[in-house]
C-alpha cells in the first residue's frame, strides 16, 4: 500500500485540472496563501529563499507520518518495508524529473549546500591536489564559494574565479582563458539567486570536459524554474534542494555519474552506508547508500516527491512561461519609478527581480513594504562577490514563483510608491 | 499601519535625508568602526572627550539604513556636551529599551532617542538601531571594532 498520489506515476488522480494556466486555481492549492499579513492579503515575492507548499506536497507528508512511517532499509517489518519503498519510489521519481541515467544516481542529502560539501569534500579529496585548479564563477552563492574555499586550504589547490559583466553575465572569453588543463573542476550556478542570469551550462560542461575537467552545477534556482535535463546538460554533478521547489525543506539532491559516486570515498561514516564493519575496517555500500550515512530524512522525498508531480502536472514549460511573464511585467512597472537601478539585465534570465531605489536602503524597503503585507528579501543574498561586483552593500529582491500575479505584482510596485511616501 | 508610522517618523526620514554631525573629525581622541555583518552596514564614530570626562565633540560616517543614520545622528546631538557615564547611562537606557522583554527605563528618560524606541516591534531591526551606540560604547572602551554578530 503506497501513498494514492502514487508517484511512479505521472498520470495520477491529480490530473484534474483543464489544460490552459489558470493561476488563479493553482493559488487555492497553496493553502498559506489566504494567509493575511499585518492586515493585507500575503503578497509572497520571496520564492528563491523558499518556496511556499501546496496540499499536495503537505497531504503525501501526513498521509505518510500517518500510515508508513517506520525506519527505512532496516525492519523486517511491514511498516519499515512500506516507508523504504516510499522513500525508494521517491529517489526514482527524482531520477525520471531530472533526466537521470540511474535512481543510483540519486543522493538525498540535506539540500543543496549539503551536495556541494559533499563532492568537495569526498571527490576532492580524491582528486583533487595542490597545483590543480578549481574553477568558480563571481556570482556563486556563498555555498558554492566556502566549500571549495575549505577544499583549497586543505590541499593547496588553486581556487580561480570567472568574473562577470555589468549585464550579471558571465564573461566567457575569461572563462575560457582561465580554464586550462590543470583546472579539475568546475563548478557553477545554473541560474543565479542575486541576478537572475541562466549560465550557458551545456556549452560551458563541452568546453570543461574537452580540457578533462568535470562540472558541478548549482541547480537550487534553476530546478524550480524549468525544465532541467542532467544527461542534456552534460554535467558531472547536479545539486539542488526540495524546499525552493515547493517541496519540504530539510532535503535536497545531488545528482552524480554513477562511475564517478562509485568511486568517491564516504562522506561521513555510520549506519546504512556500510556492508560490514570490524574494528579493522569497514567495508563501504554502493552508491547512493555509501552516501547517505545514519537515518536519513525518511519523509522528506516522499514530500519532494509529490511536490515534482504537482510541478510536472502544471507543466514546467508552462510555468516558465507565466513566470518569464511575470518578470516581463515587473521590469517595465519598475522602470517608472524614479531612482529604480535593477541589478542583474542577462539576456537570459530568470524569475528574478534585483534591485536598488536610490537613496534608500533595502533595509527600510523590506520593512515598510512588510507593512503592505508584500514579502521581499532585502540583503546580501549570501552572495556577498555580487554585491561587491555593482558596489552595493546590499539589494532588494523580488523573486516570483508559479502562483504568483500580475495583480501581486501592482500591489509591489504601490508598495514601492510607499516607501517614498514615507522616506521622501 | 500605526506601527510604522512609530517607527519611521517624520523625525528619522529628516535625520535619514540630512544625517547631523555626519563628518570626520580629525582631532578625535576616541574612535571606533562598528559593522553589521548581516547586512553590510559601517559606521565610524569619532569623539572627542576631555580630561574632566567630557564629550566635546561626536560626530559619525559610513553608510547604512534609515533606522541606523537616524540613531546614530540624534545620538550625535545627545552626546554632545555630556559626562561619559551619562553617555553610558543613555547607551544602557536605550540598549534596554528596545532589546528587553519588558523594559524598566521610561521614555522620558531616554529623552530624543526615544523616537527609535519603536523598532522593539522590529526584531530583525533592532541592531540598525543600536550599531551606533555600540560603536560608541566601543570607542569608550578603548576598543576600535564592534561587531553586531
Ligand atoms: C543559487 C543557490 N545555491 C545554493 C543555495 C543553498 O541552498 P540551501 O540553503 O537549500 O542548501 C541557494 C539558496 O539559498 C541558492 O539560491
Amino acid at each position: 500500500m503506497n501513498y494514492p498520489g502514487d508517484f511512479m506515476s505521472t498520470a495520477s488522480e491529480y490530473l484534474h485540472r483543464s489544460k490552459a494556466y489558470d493561476v488563479y486555481s493553482i493559488r487555492a492549492d497553496f493553502p498559506i496563501l489566504a494567509e493575511r499579513s499585518n492586515g493585507k492579503p500575503l503578497v509572497y515575492l520571496d520564492n528563491a529563499a523558499t518556496s511556499q507548499k501546496p496540499r499536495a506536497v503537505l497531504e503525501a507528508m501526513d498521509w505518510t507520518y500517518r500510515h508508513a512511517y517506520a525506519n527505512v532499509h532496516r525492519g523486517v517489518h511491514t511498516l519499515s518495508e512500506r516507508a523504504t519503498k516510499a522513500y525508494e519510489d521517491a529517489r526514482t521519481r527524482v531520477q525520471r524529473f531530472i533526466g537521470a541515467a540511474d535512481p543510483r544516481e540519486i543522493v538525498f542529502v540535506r539540500g543543496t549546500t549539503e551536495a556541494i560539501n559533499l563532492v568537495a569534500s569526498s571527490f576532492g579529496r580524491t582528486n583533487i591536489h595542490s597545483g590543480d585548479e578549481i574553477l568558480i564563477t563571481e556570482m556563486e552563492h556563498h555555498s558554492n564559494i566556502v566549500p571549495w574555499q575549505l577544499l583549497r586550504d586543505q590541499t593547496g589547490a588553486k581556487l580561480r574565479v570567472a568574473p562577470i559583466n555589468e549585464t550579471g553575465e558571465l564573461v566567457m572569453e575569461e572563462f575560457e582563458r582561465l580554464l586550462n588543463e590543470r583546472t579539475r573542476i568546475v563548478a557553477l550556478v545554473h541560474v543565479s539567486n542575486a541576478l537572475g542570469t541562466i549560465n550557458p551550462v551545456k556549452r560551458i560542461v563541452e568546453m570543461a570536459h574537452a580540457m578533462g575537467a568535470k562540472v558541478l552545477v548549482d541547480g537550487a534556482q534553476a530546478v524550480p524554474h524549468m525544465r532541467v535535463d542532467v544527461q542534456d546538460l552534460g554535467c558531472d554533478f547536479y545539486a539542488f534542494s526540495s524546499h525552493k521547489l515547493y517541496g519540504p525543506s530539510g532535503v535536497g539532491v545531488l545528482y552524480g555519474r554513477y562511475e564517478l559516486l562509485d568511486a568517491m570515498p564516504p562522506y561521513q561514516g555510520g549506519g546504512e552506508m556500510i556492508r560490514r564493519v570490524t574494528f579493522e575496517r569497514s567495508d563501504y555500500a554502493k552508491p547512493p547508500t555509501r552516501f547517505e550515512a545514519g537515518t536519513p530524512n525518511i519523509v522528506g522525498p516522499v514530500g519532494l516527491a509529490a511536490a515534482i508531480n504537482y510541478v510536472e502536472e502544471l507543466g514546467l514549460d508552462n510555468i516558465a512561461a507565466h513566470e518569464d511573464d511575470l518578470l516581463r511585467y515587473a521590469t517595465e512597472a519598475t522602470a517608472e519609478l524614479p531612482g529604480m537601478r535593477i541589478i542583474g539585465n542577462a539576456a537570459r534570465k530568470a524569475s528574478i527581480l534585483s534591485f536598488e531605489l536610490e537613496g534608500i536602503h533595502p533595509h527600510d524597503i523590506g520593512t515598510i513594504v512588510d507593512h503592505e503585507g508584500v514579502a521581499l528579501r532585502a540583503g546580501h543574498h549570501c552572495a556577498m562577490p555580487v554585491m561587491d561586483h555593482f558596489k552595493v552593500p546590499a539589494t532588494t529582491r523580488a523573486s516570483f514563483g508559479l502562483y504568483n500575479t500580475r495583480e501581486e505584482i501592482d500591489a509591489f510596485i504601490a508598495s514601492l510608491h510607499k516607501v517614498r511616501e514615507v522616506l521622501g | 499601519m500605526s506601527d510604522l508610522r512609530a517607527l519611521y517618523q517624520e523625525v528619522i526620514a529628516e535625520h535619514n535625508k540630512n544625517p547631523r554631525n555626519f563628518r570626520w573629525m580629525e582631532d578625535a581622541n576616541r574612535m571606533a568602526v562598528g559593522v553589521n555583518p548581516l547586512c553590510g552596514d559601517k559606521l565610524t564614530v569619532y569623539m572627542k572627550v576631555d580630561e574632566q570626562g567630557i564629550v566635546r565633540d561626536v560626530s559619525f560616517e559610513g553608510s547604512g539604513c534609515a533606522i541606523s543614520v537616524s540613531s546614530a545622528s540624534i545620538m550625535t546631538q545627545m552626546l554632545k556636551g555630556k559626562k561619559v557615564e551619562e553617555a553610558e547611562r543613555l547607551f544602557n537606557a536605550f540598549h534596554e529599551a528596545v532589546t528587553k522583554d519588558d523594559p524598566q527605563s521610561d521614555l522620558e528618560a531616554l529623552g530624543k532617542i526615544a523616537v527609535l524606541a519603536g523598532v522593539r516591534a522590529y526584531p530583525s531591526r533592532v541592531k540598525c538601531a543600536t550599531l551606533s551606540w555600540h560603536t560608541m560604547h566601543a570607542a569608550l572602551e578603548g576598543e576600535e571594532w564592534v561587531s553586531t554578530e
